[in-house]
């Protein structure tokens, strides 16, 4: 009777120790920061204290019932017998997908401006979603492929956009010149920076080019003379068709292909200037894969000791794929210069880094399609985060819903390493492999076996 | 002269704090070998606690010491505790289940975790910076020449003086408790330690804790020392923090309370020599000069690689 007692005690009282662990802890949590608001009195008036027992009571509750939840969840599974083989296998990723979602989505971007739908505002999304598709691609050579972790890459796109720019406004460049220039200058500093730093492990790597992004803010900030500080560049030019300018002129865009004008074309224009950039970052990477150079990247990525040990040049091997996403940084930054005609250090903090990381490790270390879903659910969610106006009237009028934008780009970013740690869409495993491949999942890394 | 001597006492002052940061990063990364990037944001929920746990003692403005000094001693204890919760839940619900995972996972989701505290605290507290009176004012004059005097503040004594006690109190708890001890073993040979019985996981757990609680100390100093915090203060900091758990030594706590030191001095005496603005490339150059040409930092090991 003991023994039956012993092997299966009532669980209900765990259950509800653990729970109410969980909330004692939930509620120290959120007393600095759910319930008391510190909020700022008119002019020198000093600060006050609010009380929001509403957002606290929510809070506190939803965590307790996640917790019981959870705990109902686990006991019923440790009380079903049955063999669970989906945990040990990794749901298996349709590798075809690609090859029938990637065009498909190719002949959506492309026809998508002709749309009776395709107004200003869907238009300029669509710009932005292209943008960070085709950062997220540059990016993704880094971080996906040869494994170093970048926290500073939107200093490499700094670096283009303020080249644009500047040579536009110094030396009277046109966009088409400066475009190359922007790529070679960025990756230049990609090749500054690496040269010293990537002899270090990947966590001091991330640090260093995190400061690295930092310091190139600050200098852009303070070179007031140089950069215009804080007021950034405006009045940059606009890329012209060839030459021909988009304007309503006699030598503008309309006039010379005999079109009704409108402003929407420079736009259009745009859309596919950014399309072609993000087509050729595509087509680079993935040759760049199949290459000698994309093997040893994943190489590098997989194991740098066997690397060092088989007598490659890993600082080299490294250096390459730092300056080549560098690279595409620099042809994103100067398109952004191009199409804002105003910049400044503002646009290139370190949110915006974490941005475009983000997408990346959402997407799936290294996959190009997943870098897709992630931009458009990142853009889109921004948009209709903005929708959201009925959460004024839980939060308070200066609530602003798009706020909440990074706290879940954290929180995704933090679920999905915890769900897959390699990534949503893919597997990361190396494109060649030796005899057959391994089963990669989250449970079989956390084995010791991934 | 005189005021090389006032930006010495300034430099200390800030050193101190980024001294009590570092100690986290320093101890995280000895023993699990990870970069707590979220280390920097818990020191900024310790600074809101303070200023929250401030306003609810509602004593601002107070030339009474005794009062002052008490009522900061509880606030730091209110803070060190709420930081401590903050730190474990980070640990166990961001970092624990992917022990043992490759290299990038903890730090991609340290990153995350950053993100999310940063902007949680700015969507519950708000955007605007919080200014703060002074809970302890006056100070002594040291010397007080023709053209210049030198101060140190009240406030600038007890900072010192509390990151002197915190640091004496924190090598006790290393050299001679059993907390301690498994936290050395830990840091020496994981397996090992695991296989001689220690509950590793909570070594690693109460790790995080007191360094999530020394970080919350050095964000009451913050607050107290300028003022003024908002929800992005944690960044900066915690960068900082870092170049001196690096330049120190990491691994090293002697080495990540000189580092802080150094670093505070580096960065007040470059902005008042040569310029406030370029203060924050100052202290990240020194980062990356630091990785470049000495790794293993001032008073670290040379790190071997193994297989």
């Amino acid at each position: 009777m003991t023994q039956s007692d012993q092997s299966h005690p009532s669980p209900v009282a765990g259950i509800i120790k653990r729970s109410l662990i969980t909330l004692a802890i939930a509620i120290i949590l959120f007393v600095p920061t759910l319930l008391l608001k510190t909020q700022a009195g008119g002019g020198s008036e000093p600060l006050y204290l609010l009380y929001r027992w509403q957002f606290f009571t929510i809070g506190s509750g939803l965590v307790l019932v996640w917790r019981i939840g959870y705990e109902l969840w686990s006991w019923n599974k440790a009380h079903q017998h049955r063999t669970r083989k989906a945990d040990t296998k990794p749901a298996p990723v349709d590798h075809n997908l690609g090859r029938f979602v990637g065009p498909l989505f190719l002949v959506a971007a492309i026809v998508m401006p002709f749309m009776p739908f395709a107004d200003r505002y869907i238009l300029d999304i669509g710009i932005l979603i292209i943008t960070y598709v085709m950062l997220g691609w540059g990016l993704q050579i880094v971080v996906g492929l040869a494994g170093l972790l970048d926290l500073g890459y939107v200093a490499f796109y700094a670096v283009g956009a303020y080249s644009y720019a500047l040579l536009a406004e110094h030396f009277g460049f046109g966009f088409w010149i400066c475009l190359p220039l922007a790529g070679i200058f960025a990756a230049t500093w990609g090749v500054i920076l690496g040269f010293p730093v990537l002899r270090l492990r990947g966590d001091y790597l991330a640090i260093v080019t995190l400061a690295f992004g930092e310091i190139i803010r600050v200098v852009l900030l303070n070179w007031r003379d140089f950069t215009g500080g804080s007021n950034g560049l405006s009045n940059i030019p606009r890329p012209s068709f060839f030459g021909i300018p988009f304007n309503n002129g006699p030598d503008g865009f309309a006039a010379t292909f005999g079109l009704e004008y409108s402003t929407l074309q420079r736009l259009i224009f745009l859309y596919f200037l950014i399309l072609a950039l993000a087509i050729l970052t595509f087509y680079v990477s993935s040759r760049l894969r199949k290459l000698p150079m994309g093997r040893a990247w994943e190489a590098l990525r997989e194991d740098e000791i066997a690397c060092r040990s088989l007598g490659m040049n890993t600082i080299m091997t490294k250096l390459s794929a730092f300056a080549i996403g560098a690279m595409f940084g620099g042809f994103a930054g100067s398109f952004f210069a191009a199409k804002q005609a105003f910049i400044s250090p503002e646009s290139f903090n370190f949110m915006e880094s974490a941005t475009i990381l983000a997408i990346v490790v959402l997407g799936g270390m290294s996959s190009q399609l997943g870098v897709v879903f992630s931009s458009i659910v990142m853009v889109g969610g921004i948009e209709a985060l903005r929708q959201l106006q009925f959460l004024k009237s839980i939060f308070g009028q200066d609530f602003d819903p798009s706020q909440l934008r990074l706290l879940l780009f954290g929180l995704a970013m933090v679920l999905v390493m915890l769900w897959r740690p390699r990534g949503l869409f893919s597997t990361r495993t190396p494109t060649v492999f030796f005899r057959e491949k391994k089963s990669v999942s989250a449970s079989m890394i956390s084995q010791g076996r991934g | 002269m005189d005021y090389l001597a006032q930006q010495l006492i300034n430099g200390l002052t800030l050193g101190s704090i980024y001294g009590l940061i570092a100690i986290g990063y320093t101890m995280v990364y000895g023993i699990i070998g990870m970069i707590n990037f979220a280390h920097g944001d818990v020191f900024m929920v310790g600074a809101f606690v303070s200023l929250i746990s401030i306003m609810l003692f509602g004593v601002t403005g107070s030339t009474d010491v005794v009062l002052g000094v008490s009522v900061l001693i509880a606030v730091a204890v209110i803070a060190m505790v709420i930081a401590g919760v903050y730190g474990w839940t980070i640990e166990r619900l961001a970092y624990r289940p992917l022990r043992g995972s490759f290299r990038l996972a903890p730090l991609i989701t340290a990153i995350g975790v950053s993100i999310f505290l940063q902007n949680f605290v700015q969507a519950t507290q708000g955007a605007r910076v919080k200014p703060l009176q002074p809970v302890i004012s006056g100070g002594f004059v040291l010397y007080s020449g023709s053209d210049f005097t030198v101060r140190i503040t009240v406030m600038q004594i007890l900072i010192i003086v509390l990151t002197v006690i915190l640091m004496t109190g924190f090598s006790l708890l290393i050299a001679k408790t059993p907390l301690g001890r498994a936290q050395r073993a830990c840091e020496q040979d994981i397996k090992m330690t695991m296989l001689l019985g220690i509950d590793v996981d909570r070594t690693i757990s109460m790790t995080f804790v007191i360094g999530a609680a020394l970080a919350a100390v050095a964000g009451l100093m913050y607050l107290l020392y300028y003022g003024v915090i908002d929800f992005f203060i944690g960044f900066s900091a915690g960068v900082k923090a870092f170049t001196a758990a690096v330049l120190g030594g990491v691994g090293s706590l002697p080495g990540a309370m000189l580092g802080g030191i150094l670093i505070g001095l580096i960065e007040v005496l470059f902005a008042a020599y040569f310029s406030s603005e370029y203060k924050d490339v100052a202290a990240f150059s020194m980062l990356i000069v630091v990785l470049i040409f000495m790794p293993q930092g001032l008073l670290g090991r040379p790190e071997i690689e193994k297989v």
